[in-house]
């Protein structure tokens, strides 16, 4: 075994779910932790106080630029780290966040919440509201291949990443109306119903064919359009799908 | 990836079920094989186009007996969004091994939803057999309605089958009338994302199939992955279809070939004509969002 990454979880203004998802592989985590990633930084699992060098940094919340503290932690695992990653919903769209105007307690004051993006250059995206364990296990294993792979492998990770990157480089805001705006609006929408099974608030409900979106229910967590076959489909990894899923299972084995 | 997609085999093939050929829409491939998965604990249950309260409108379901695999049997040739309800298949129905029908485009769903499971939590390693099949186009339940009620003239309500073959869309009555519409006059009223569609026989499938290369009520079926490779060689040996060599049955594979390839082609062509459907003010194109590309 070659050796590990280091990755880190930094927490902002999130509501630990997306922490918790790591942890929700169970067994998965510890094979990770074992082979694959050193865990250098996060909340309550790791004794470290401040923000470390890291090969891949896994940022949960978003930010809120009234705490100067978060400001500072994120341009600090900007600087320290290889990769950054937009960890859940509201690291990358703002998510349930988008909805706060200030006067909570026990932080009245803090009243402004940005996606990281809006901070800092943010190299990769894992939407959804928490994203689901196996997301976080997969884009591990590949950020592993990435670093630490031979060619062949780097080439694979590189390819599975790309549309995450991509979606870092698509924007900030998300909502279930990106379906209807990049989607049905441009003539892409086949009706499969991903989206409105994806929605983890059931937001979506599929009406003749179409997705029909709550807006009042949208939380602006970016699953959906994210997850929905149309956003993108590339076709160099899902042709391999049962290989890159025996390589996945393989690792973790 | 060849126009046919990854397979292991290709077979003519009929179910040995009289039950289920006269329910089914071809060779009765797909409600054989997932009541074979059912009977032999290799799926729990498996999420089908079922019937709602308006006819021909299927409403996805998940069913785990062969009396409601029976009654969602038979093409629909409008949307079921079955992808809508696999996470729901896994987590409030419990299902550990989860069987799924769809078209091409639904399989590349499913398929996504594995490698990136983004809100698809628990979903990854439920998917025991995807089964696939042959799509040209779809329709919108209105489009389906206009096609049978104004161009057919019949009332949906009466429609015993209605199938696509031989250029032609043919509606069968229960009171035994035959009603038709070519093709062609059909493509208007297919839904905007099939134009843009690279798949014909479910490339990403466990196993595929459709009426199309097959005699009538044959279908034509493709053995892709591992797994399919398993449950299909197990439904061969428990005696559940008949089977002839696809070299031996007309038209063959050549026609699947061709439909394919046209498809593919003619719809690549509208994957590139995005690139340049608009105009920048300097005189250069713009474009619309290309999904093979980039989110
Ligand atoms: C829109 C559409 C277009 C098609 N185009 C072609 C074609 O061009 N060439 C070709 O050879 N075959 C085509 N088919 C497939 C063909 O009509 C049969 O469905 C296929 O041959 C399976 O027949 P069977 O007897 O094996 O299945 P059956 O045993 O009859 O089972 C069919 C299964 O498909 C499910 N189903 C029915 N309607 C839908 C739907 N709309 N969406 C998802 N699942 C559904 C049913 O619930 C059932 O489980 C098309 C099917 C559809 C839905
Ligand atoms: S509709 Fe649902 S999945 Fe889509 S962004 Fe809103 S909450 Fe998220
Ligand atoms: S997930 Fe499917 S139904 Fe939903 S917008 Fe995308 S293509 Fe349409
Ligand atoms: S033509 Fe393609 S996009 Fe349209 S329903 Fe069939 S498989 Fe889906």
């Amino acid at each position: 075994m070659a050796e590990k990454i280091t990755i880190g979880e930094l927490h902002l203004s999130g509501c630990t779910g997306c922490l918790v998802t790591l942890a929700d592989n169970y067994e998965g985590l510890f094979k990770l932790l074992d082979d694959y990633a050193d865990l250098v930084y996060a909340l309550t699992l790791v004794d470290v106080r401040h923000v470390p060098e890291m090969d891949v940094c896994l940022v949960e919340g978003s930010c809120c630029l009234d705490d100067k503290l978060s400001v500072e932690e994120l341009k600090e695992a900007r600087a320290k780290s290889k990769v950054l990653v937009a960890y859940g919903g509201c690291a990358a769209y703002g998510n349930i966040t988008r909805f706060c105007r200030g006067g909570q307690w026990n932080q009245p004051g803090h009243a402004s919440y940005v996606p990281i993006s809006e901070v800092v250059d943010v190299d990769l995206f894992l939407p959804s509201c928490p994203p689901c364990p196996q997301a976080i296990r997969n884009v591990a294993v590949m950020a592993y291949l990435l670093l630490k792979g031979d060619d062949e492998q780097k080439k694979l990770a590189t390819a599975y990443l790309t549309p995450l990157m991509q979606l870092a480089q698509r924007g900030n805001e998300a909502c279930g109306c990106d379906l209807m705006y990049d989607v049905i609006n441009q003539g892409l929408c086949i009706g499969c119903g991903t989206c409105a099974g994806t929605c983890p608030v059931r937001a979506i409900t599929m009406e003749y064919g179409r997705p029909n979106i709550n807006r009042d229910l949208c939380i602006k967590c970016g699953a959906c359009y994210a997850q929905c076959p149309r956003s993108w489909f590339n076709f160099d990894v899902m042709n391999n799908y049962e290989s890159i899923m025996n390589v996945i299972k393989g690792a973790m084995e | 990836m060849d126009v046919l997609g990854n397979y292991k085999s290709v077979i003519s093939a009929r179910s040995t079920d009289r039950d289920i050929l006269k329910k089914a829409q071809d060779g009765g491939i797909i409600t054989t094989l997932f009541a074979y998965a059912l009977e032999e604990g290799i799926i729990d249950g498996a999420v089908v186009a079922g019937p709602s309260d308006e006819p021909w409108r299927p409403k996805p379901m998940v069913v785990s007996t062969k009396a409601e695999l029976l009654a969602a049997a038979g093409t629909r040739y409008t949307i079921s969004p079955n992808i809508s309800l696999i996470k729901e298949a896994t987590r409030s129905y419990g299902l550990d091994r989860v069987g799924i029908v769809g078209t091409p485009c639904q399989i590349q769903a499913i398929r996504k939803a594995q490698l990136y499971p983004i809100g698809m939590r628990d979903v990854d390693d439920k998917i025991a057999l995807a089964l696939g099949i042959f799509c040209m186009e779809n329709l919108s339940y209105q489009a389906l309605e206009a096609i049978v009620e104004d161009h057919c003239n019949q009332k949906m309500e009466s429609v015993k089958k209605m199938d696509i073959g031989k250029g032609k869309f043919t509606v069968y009555t229960e009171r035994g009338a035959v009603s038709q519409m070519p093709l062609k006059l059909i493509h208007k009223y297919v839904q905007p994302g099939c134009n843009v569609c690279l798949d014909y026989v479910a490339n990403l499938a466990d196993i595929s199939s459709g009426s199309v290369g097959s005699p009538d009520g044959w279908s034509t079926v493709f053995v892709r992955s591992m797994k399919g490779n398993a449950v299909w060689d197990g439904a061969i040996e428990a005696g559940l279809f008949e089977t002839k060599p696809m070299d031996q049955v007309k038209p063959g594979l050549d026609m699947v070939k061709k439909l394919s390839t046209d498809k593919i082609t003619k719809n690549q062509k509208n994957v590139d004509a995005r690139k340049t459907a608009g105009l920048r003010a300097d005189g250069t194109p713009k474009g619309l969002r290309n999904p093979y590309e980039s989110p």
